[in-house]
């Protein structure tokens, strides 16, 4: 699997995620600055965790904007899998790549913290290396990890399982209690119609090795290898 | 010379810019003619405390801060050790009191910034961040919006540019409620060879300004931190600095791809008194003179005026000396991550700083009398009284339970979880964060690349310090290095940050000079030198000073990450250590003030030759692989920090070796001890090695069930004990602990 990172000069996780990508694929992502234009060919495009431009404007806002989104969009529509961690994931709902927007978080403060996650859908190349319904810790770190979308686009994702990720308390269950941001429907991560593109707010980078504190990160980036090599 | 549009600089102005007639007079010697508005700027930035050290200079000189470890100490923007393999760890604390008080989100989030930078300046890129905090009393009507605002303004600087915050400390008492303290601390990484200075070299050299456009923000900001408050201080929040992340990450950026270069002569951020600062200091260390043309300086407001630019605390800003004919590859880097860059002037041979604007001369003054003839006071100082000691008849358990006793204490401000705190602190951004707070004594983040990890803490216990400050001094250093140990990593080195009251008082003074004296005693007897640090006086409102608060920012290495232990109980089964003599000192300790509303008595010995040798056993115990997990015990005594073991593993112990014990045993502050739990079959062994030692080692009991039982005070539920040391600081930030109006 080939794979490049995106790089924002306010992106912060570019370099966890290509250390992840590096572990998984035995080989470094290529880095690709965001003024770019081009990019070289590869099987997966990865939009990082951080503040891109600051993000004074909306998260992820100006980024859609950017020279380099114009061309991961483009790849994005020949079916290049396309993958938006965070802040990456906030980029990707501004450029229309995926659906919904994602909001301050309800409590108004930044959260950082292991969360328990719901897999959902384990159809598609991001997710095939987890069991349907596998209840896994994974860390978030973000201030607008709050998941919008209207009702009807909201019906859709699930009657098309899109929803890839949900939060849930310690019981496993997606109640009020688990969702540490007040997202809709307990969304943490979603998919486009041909699962080609995921978005989540959760750093599965933070959780590939014991020292994290845990690897349920792990099956993610192996389900990418194994579907992309 | 007197350049059109300044005012005549008189004796009632220089009072205005808080030199004394003494000052003033030393300044119009040296001048030899009558100063202009921008020489008197500029002697009164560099004159002041926060900059010159007047008051705290003479004492900061007696601590020890040479080792082998020690590449560079106290004088830079940071200090620098050795962490093996060719890497240095480099790393430094700074307070922004003032600020947070008059502006918390802006106040906080730039000290942040201004540690940042002193730390990348020497060419380490930042990989932890932590703080050490001091609130009010919960119920003052101020502290909740301060709390609020300091975290958020912490977080969100930290958490764009992109550095985890690790850990820190907040304690809550009524001396600060007119003067909070916000000390931020930063750790980087650096090839050892590639280390960047300050010192100025090479006439001739262009003396080049990258980063943020100067505005009129933070003009006198040095000036206000060196001054009481008194009930207008409100009035002063135009002098707090504004701060953006985004263009400090980017800063960091463009800082590191040129110095992989050789480009860069020397280089220092611009901080308190800015431009300043930044060019008297670096040209004053380089024994040179330097001439700035002030027009080139990039200007975010228009009609500035040279007093106006030189006396700026605009962020984000650095200067440099570059070598000749870099600069086109130097500007094309910071072009590139879109930040200003300028040449505003070059070094000279003069030994003068010489400002020019508009073609007219505002400043021509000797540099090194600015530095070097600045005022030094040897302040009068009392030493602190000392207290009585308490009637031995306190020892005895009260006729509450001791359950209820225990879920009071962990609830109790100083001790109750600061989780709302840090869940607010991106703590694991870099992806190599080992232990965060609440997770181990200090906290642990591995060295890029390597199985190394760097320990981080931040302690002091100002209710030990204004009882005794020598003591409390002490305590401080050694309770950091005791953090460091418990996780097992082998303290290094130490950076201060010096909060005090009025040093003008003798009463303050002897508490500074006190603190002085222990630390540097601990800091001997502990291998365990101070690198750098900072000092905030004047840290009084209408009179009343804060408690003496020295922060210790303590940096340990081990070689290991992985073999770094936790504080939480690690599995069933395990058997419970206590390493250490009790003696149940109940003097000062958080027992007497929650529980029986007392602050008196002197605070715990510290007995620094015993410190050592239990610190030393301990770290061979964990790098050996015998102890799973390891807890000091500090504030709140031995059932306090059994609770915390329990508490953060949500599983309790069955603990018969506390049966018996008093209120001294449970709850006494003796310094030197360590909770440790193990697996069964490697108590004997450790027990062994503490005998060998020297080192008091008793069997508490055994981990497991969910509570702490068996020591004759029923079962005291673990989930209980969490739900009020968890409930605290929510219930206050959410205003459901009515303030006291």
């Amino acid at each position: 699997m080939k794979a490049a990172v995106i790089v924002f000069p306010g992106s912060n996780c570019d370099r966890d995620l290509s250390v992840a990508l590096e572990r998984a694929t035995g080989t470094p992502p290529k880095m690709v600055w965001h003024r770019e234009t081009e990019l070289p060919p590869v099987d997966l495009i990865a939009v990082p965790g951080g503040f891109s431009y600051g993000d004074y404007l909306r998260s992820g806002a100006m980024a859609a904007q950017s020279p380099v989104m114009r061309t991961v969009v483009e790849h994005a529509a020949k079916g290049v899998r396309v993958l938006g961690v965070c802040n990456g994931f906030q980029v990707l709902t501004e450029a229309r790549l995926l659906p919904g927007a994602l909001m301050r978080n309800a409590g108004l403060k930044f959260v950082s913290r292991p969360v328990g996650l719901r897999v959902e859908n384990v159809e598609s190349d991001f997710t095939r290396g987890y069991e349907a319904g596998q209840r896994i810790h994974i860390p978030v770190a973000h201030h607008d990890g709050n998941y919008f979308a209207d009702e009807a686009t909201l019906d859709r994702l699930e009657g098309e399982g899109r929803v890839a990720f949900r939060y849930v308390d310690e019981d496993g269950e997606p109640t009020a209690d688990g969702n540490i941001n007040g997202s809709a429907r307990n969304i943490a991560g979603i998919l486009n119609e041909s699962r080609t593109v995921l978005g989540l707010m959760p750093h599965p980078e933070r959780a590939v090795e014991p020292l994290h504190g845990g690897t349920d990160g792990q099956p993610f980036f192996r389900s990418l290898v194994e579907a992309l090599s | 010379m007197s350049p059109r549009n300044e005012p005549a600089v008189t004796a009632e102005l220089a009072a205005e810019h808080g030199l004394s007639d003494e000052e003033y007079a030393l300044m119009l010697r040296l001048v030899g003619r009558a100063p202009t508005f921008t020489e008197l700027g500029i002697f009164s930035v560099m004159w002041s405390e926060h900059c010159s050290y007047k008051s705290s200079k003479v004492w900061l000189k007696t601590l020890p801060t040479t080792g082998p470890r020690v590449i560079c100490g106290p004088g830079e923007n940071a200090g620098v050790v050795d962490i093996g393999d060719g890497l240095a760890a480099v790393f430094k604390m700074e307070s922004h009191n003032h600020p947070s008080f008059i502006e918390p989100y802006q106040g906080a989030a730039t000290g942040v910034g201004g540690i940042l930078r002193d730390v990348f300046t020497m060419g380490a890129r930042p990989v932890a961040n932590m703080n050490a905090l001091r609130f009010g009393a919960p119920d003052h009507p101020k502290t909740k919006h301060l709390v609020s605002g300091v975290v958020a303004g912490i977080g969100g600087y930290g958490n764009c540019v992109g550095v985890p915050t690790v850990g820190g400390e907040t304690n809550f008492h009524p001396a600060y409620n007119g003067n909070i303290l916000v000390n931020a601390m930063t750790v980087g990484i650096a090839r050892a060879d590639r280390i960047f200075y300050s010192a100025a070299a090479g006439i001739g050299n262009p003396v080049v300004y990258v980063g943020s456009k100067t505005g009129r923000d933070g003009i006198h900001g040095a000036t206000m931190a060196s001054a009481e408050f008194s009930e207008d201080a409100e009035e002063k929040r135009p002098t707090v600095q504004v701060g953006d992340p985004f263009t400090e990450k980017l800063l960091i950026e463009a800082c590191m791809e040129l110095m992989a270069t050789d480009a860069i002569v020397a280089i220092q951020d611009m901080g308190a008194a800015g431009l300043t600062s930044s060019s008297v200091e670096m040209a004053g260390k380089g024994g040179l003179g330097i001439e700035l043309e002030l027009d080139r300086v990039p200007q975010r407001e228009t009609g500035m005026t040279p007093y106006e630019i030189m006396l700026s605390e605009s962020q984000e800003r650095m200067l440099m000396i570059l070598k000749p004919g870099r600069e086109a590859e130097a500007r094309a880097i910071f072009e590139k991550w879109e930040l200003d860059f300028a040449v505003i002037g070059r070094l000279t041979d003069s030994g003068r700083l010489v400002l020019k604007m508009h073609g007219e001369t505002y400043c021509d003054i000797e540099i090194a009398p600015l530095v070097e003839a600045s005022p030094v006071y040897e302040r009068p100082w009392e030493p602190t009284p000392a207290r009585a000691e308490l009637e031995p008849a306190l020892g005895a358990l009260p006729a509450r339970p001791v359950a209820e006793l225990l879920k009071t204490l962990v609830a109790c401000p100083d001790l109750a979880s600061k989780r709302w705190i840090w869940e607010q602190y991106d703590g694991q951004v870099g992806a190599d964060t080992i232990y965060r707070s609440g997770q181990a004594d200090a906290g642990v983040v591995r060295v890029h690349g390597t199985n190394k990890a760097l320990a981080i803490t931040t302690d002091c216990t100002p209710r030990y310090c204004v009882a005794d400050p020598v003591r409390g001094g002490a305590q401080a250093v050694a309770e950091a290095w005791r953090n460091l140990t418990a996780t097992g990593a082998l303290p290094l080195a130490v950076t201060d940050n010096m909060n005090f009251g009025n040093p003008q008082k003798p009463r303050i003074m002897g508490q500074f000079v006190g603190a002085i004296q222990g630390m540097a005693e601990a800091c001997r007897a502990l291998d365990f030198p101070v690198v750098s640090g900072n000092v905030s006086l004047y840290n009084e409102t209408e009179g009343q000073a804060i408690l003496p608060t020295p922060a210790i920012g303590g940096l340990g290495l081990l070689d290991d990450g992985a073999g770094a232990v936790p504080l939480a109980f690690q599995a069933a089964g395990h058997a419970v250590l206590l390493l250490g003599a009790t003696d149940g000192h109940l003097g000062q300790s958080l027992y007497l003030r929650e529980i029986l509303g007392r602050e008196d008595g002197p605070p715990p010995p510290v007995d620094l030759a015993v410190e050592r040798r239990n610190g030393d056993l301990v770290r061979g115990l964990i790098r050996d692989g015998l102890v799973a997990a390891c807890h000091d015990v500090s504030d709140g005594g031995l059932l306090v920090a059994l609770a915390e073991m329990a508490m953060a593993a949500r599983m309790g112990a069955e603990l018969p070796g506390l049966a018996g014990a008093d209120a001294g045993q449970l709850f006494g502050e003796d310094q030197g001890r360590y909770v440790i739990a193990c697996p069964a079959d490697a108590a004997a062994e450790i027990a062994r090695r503490a005998g060998e030692a020297g080192v008091p080692c008793s069997s508490l009991g055994t981990t497991g069930g969910t509570a702490l039982t068996g020591f004759g005070h029923g079962a005291i539920s673990v989930d209980e004990l969490r739900r009020a040391n968890e409930g605290w600081l929510p219930a206050l930030m959410a205003g459901e602990l009515a303030p006291v109006v």
